[in-house]
């Protein structure tokens, strides 16, 4: 890590490399293969084994919540939902930063984003599975949890597609297929590439298969890449409206502190900073464990924790904004909720919340901090908690006092509420090692795409600037020493 | 530069070549002793200027082989541009359009429920799941739409026989030149592509010659 160059400063001439280290074509293959290659280290299972445990333990939530009940949970009368409806939408919104990453960052030609969009994107799917457990799970009776689905059935039923409820059934889970799709169409160059290399004949079936044949023709290459921007355009308002269909499951509710119309882009802004949080932290543990410094460079890490201070911000704003209109729309039930939110029961929740949320991002702006990996670890887990909170402190403290005193209750989560939420971290991490055990980390074929010598044009810029004509903002990015600089 | 000698020109054999079933193949089992030409690039400057040698000089069955998509190829290979776009929109609209039928038959026909007073065609409401079944299908026709156009999945293909060929997915940069091209001959296109600064040139069999024991490849 010392040696790494430092790319976090733009130098006065040309643009600051994507990737350090003197990579180049075979090189770069080599870095993101050999971890797929090599013998498992013992790294590994250590991150593994304890993963698969925290699975096991979910495992055995669901099986004794389907056996016993939802009375297994501490839900009370007034608050029907509690962790899961919480844990679901906090994975919901940890996803959405990897379609940020993959499909708007790619839409607003930030190349930066190739080192990180395969991981980010992979997290992406963990998290609507993690997601889609829970609602899946916390009906109660299981066995009619096709009833969500607009199946033909024996009662001749239909759902009510004036429901929230339905939208988000099927926002969301179009949302983890398409995700899917995107991600798959991204690997198949690089599992090309695992194909190219393996040595047993059981690697070469397996990735071979998945590979689908590809051979970099560039009449493919031509629709691949037309299909990567469509899908980047759809993923793209289908993110947005996924969070804002989630948070309709609450705004269009007539509860107080659920009725507001700030929810869509306040949802969506949360999401994607819970989500870039998440892969801070995954990201620098497999920077170091897999040895890529040089691929996700500080200049990543820099510019995820700049994008967290925007979307902490957007949060914070959100937060005022809600007490602003609870006050000023003179709605006593409102301002109730509020400041019952604020200083009732759950104020412990609602102020971890803002601590981590809204305090903590705002170290970055100092640079130091943003290059400073012990607290960008540190805060990326910080913000998690927060988000977490921030779901919790939504549903949970609006839930427990509504409009009538004689309905209040406390919610104290029980034993099995934390066994589900640890174990749903559980399936996300144990998946997410089966992905940086077997499948190529880093998008290999876009990675070289930022390298200087895939330009077909390198060099030829300076003369085209020199000219006058030609499209010199658009000409990629040069070496440091071979740009610019009349 | 000294290439590869070559087999006579012969058919090759009668029985059905699996391998070739998925190729645009003329008359895929008879008349060619090879698959064509493949020659590698040592950068992508090099190969775009090759490209535009390869376009100018007339060929029309070739193709530009890389790890990676170098951005404006298609203009030196003079492509045109995909026509994946129309899929998608026609994929998309009918996506949406299935889902916008399908609320509004639910609702007015097969379970007319009146909630709140409202009346039943409340369009409005059915945009949300409008749209993303919209996404879903355009989603879905991105992907089968590039797997159609690229043929994929093709398992089998002769390049790769050519053990060099393996670098395409690494740092490899290739031209091939197909032998049914009207301009092709086995000797003149292979010292066209070293001329334009090919690193290596090589003849790519058409069938396996672990069968044959006559393998070609190699410069």
């Amino acid at each position: 890590m010392a040696q790494s160059q430092d790319n976090t400063h733009e130098p006065v001439a040309g643009r600051a490399p994507l990737i350090v280290g003197g990579y180049d074509f075979r090189s770069l293959t080599e870095a993101v293969a050999e971890p797929v290659e090599r013998k498992t280290p013992i790294g590994w299972w250590l991150f593994f084994l304890p993963s698969l445990a925290m699975l096991g333990l979910f495992g055995v939530s669901i099986g004794w919540l389907f056996w016993e009940g939802t009375g297994i949970w501490g839900l009370n009368n007034p608050v029907n939902w509690g962790f899961a409806i919480v844990n679901f939408v906090f994975w919901v919104g940890i996803g959405h930063a990897g379609t940020l990453i993959s499909a708007i960052l790619f839409l607003f030609r930030q190349k930066w984003r190739t080192s990180i969009n395969r991981a980010a994107e992979a997290m992406t799917i963990f998290a609507v599975m993690c997601a889609l457990v829970f609602p899946g799970i916390h009906v109660g009776r299981v066995w009619v949890a096709y009833w969500m689905f607009p199946l033909p059935n024996q009662m001749d039923m239909w759902p009510n597609f004036r429901s929230p409820l339905i939208w988000d059934v099927f926002a969301v889970s179009i949302y983890g297929t398409v995700s899917l799709m995107f991600w798959y169409v991204g690997l198949i160059p690089d599992l090309a590439t695992i194909r190219d290399r393996a040595k047993t004949r059981i690697k070469q079936i397996a990735y071979g298969v998945f590979a689908l044949g590809w051979r970099g023709s560039h009449r493919n290459w031509l629709h691949y890449e037309r299909a990567y921007l469509m899908l980047a355009g759809l993923a793209t308002p289908l993110v947005l409206s996924v969070h804002s269909v989630v948070s309709m499951d609450f705004a269009t509710a007539q509860l107080p502190g659920w009725h507001t119309t700030i929810f869509p882009p306040y949802f969506v802004a949360g999401a994607i900073f819970s989500g870039f949080a998440m892969v801070m932290t995954l990201m620098l543990i497999c920077r170091v464990v897999f040895k890529m410094e040089d691929i996700i460079t500080m200049r990543h890490l820099e510019n995820m924790a700049k994008i967290m201070l925007l979307t902490g911000c957007m949060v914070g704003y959100a937060y005022g904004i809600e007490m602003f209109i609870a006050w000023y729309s003179g709605n006593p039930y409102e301002q109730f909720a509020f400041a019952n939110r604020a200083l009732g029961p759950y104020a412990w929740a609602y102020w971890i919340m803002v601590s981590c949320n809204v305090i903590t991002p705002q170290l970055f702006w100092f640079k130091k901090m943003r290059n400073h990996i012990g607290w960008l670890f540190i805060s990326s887990i910080l913000i998690n908690i927060g988000m977490w909170f921030e779901r919790f402190v939504i549903v949970t403290s609006s839930l427990h006092r509504d409009f009538l005193p004689a309905n209040w209750d406390y919610y104290q989560a029980t034993f099995w509420d934390f066994a589900s939420l640890i174990g749903s971290f559980g399936l996300f991490f144990t998946m997410f090692c089966l992905f940086a055990r077997f499948l190529p980390l880093v998008a290999t074929a876009e990675v070289k795409t930022v390298l200087p010598e895939a330009d077909p044009h390198q060099g030829e810029e300076l003369v085209r600037v020199v000219r006058g004509g030609g499209d010199a903002a658009a000409a990629p990015q040069a070496a440091p020493a071979g740009g610019g600089g009349a | 530069m000294r290439l590869p000698r070559l087999r006579p020109r012969r058919p090759v054999g009668e029985g059905p070549d699996m391998g070739l079933m998925q190729l645009d193949v003329p008359e895929a089992s008879g008349g060619y002793s090879h698959y064509g030409v493949l020659a590698r690039f040592r950068t992508a400057k090099e190969l775009y200027r090759a490209c535009e040698a390869v376009r100018d000089a007339g060929y029309s069955k070739w193709d530009a082989l890389t790890p990676f998509p170098v951005h404006g190829l298609e203009k030196a290979m003079g492509l045109k541009p995909s026509k994946l776009p129309f899929v998608v929109l026609a994929t998309g609209l009918g996506g949406a359009g299935l889902g916008f039928g399908l609320q509004s038959w639910v609702h007015i026909m097969a379970y007319p429920l009146v909630i709140s007073g409202k009346p039943l065609f409340t369009w409005p409401a059915f945009v949300p799941v409008t749209f993303e079944l919209g996404v879903l299908g355009a989603a879905l026709g991105a992907v089968l739409g590039m797997f159609a156009f690229n043929k994929l999945p093709t398992y089998h293909h002769p390049l790769f026989r050519s053990p060099n060929f393996a670098r395409v997915t690494d740092d490899g940069l290739f031209i091939a030149i197909e032998a049914w091209d009207p301009k092709y001959d086995d000797q003149d296109t292979a010292e066209f592509l070293s001329g334009l600064g090919a690193a290596e040139v090589e003849h790519v069999p058409i069938e396996d010659p672990a069968d044959d024991g006559d393998g070609a490849e190699g410069a």
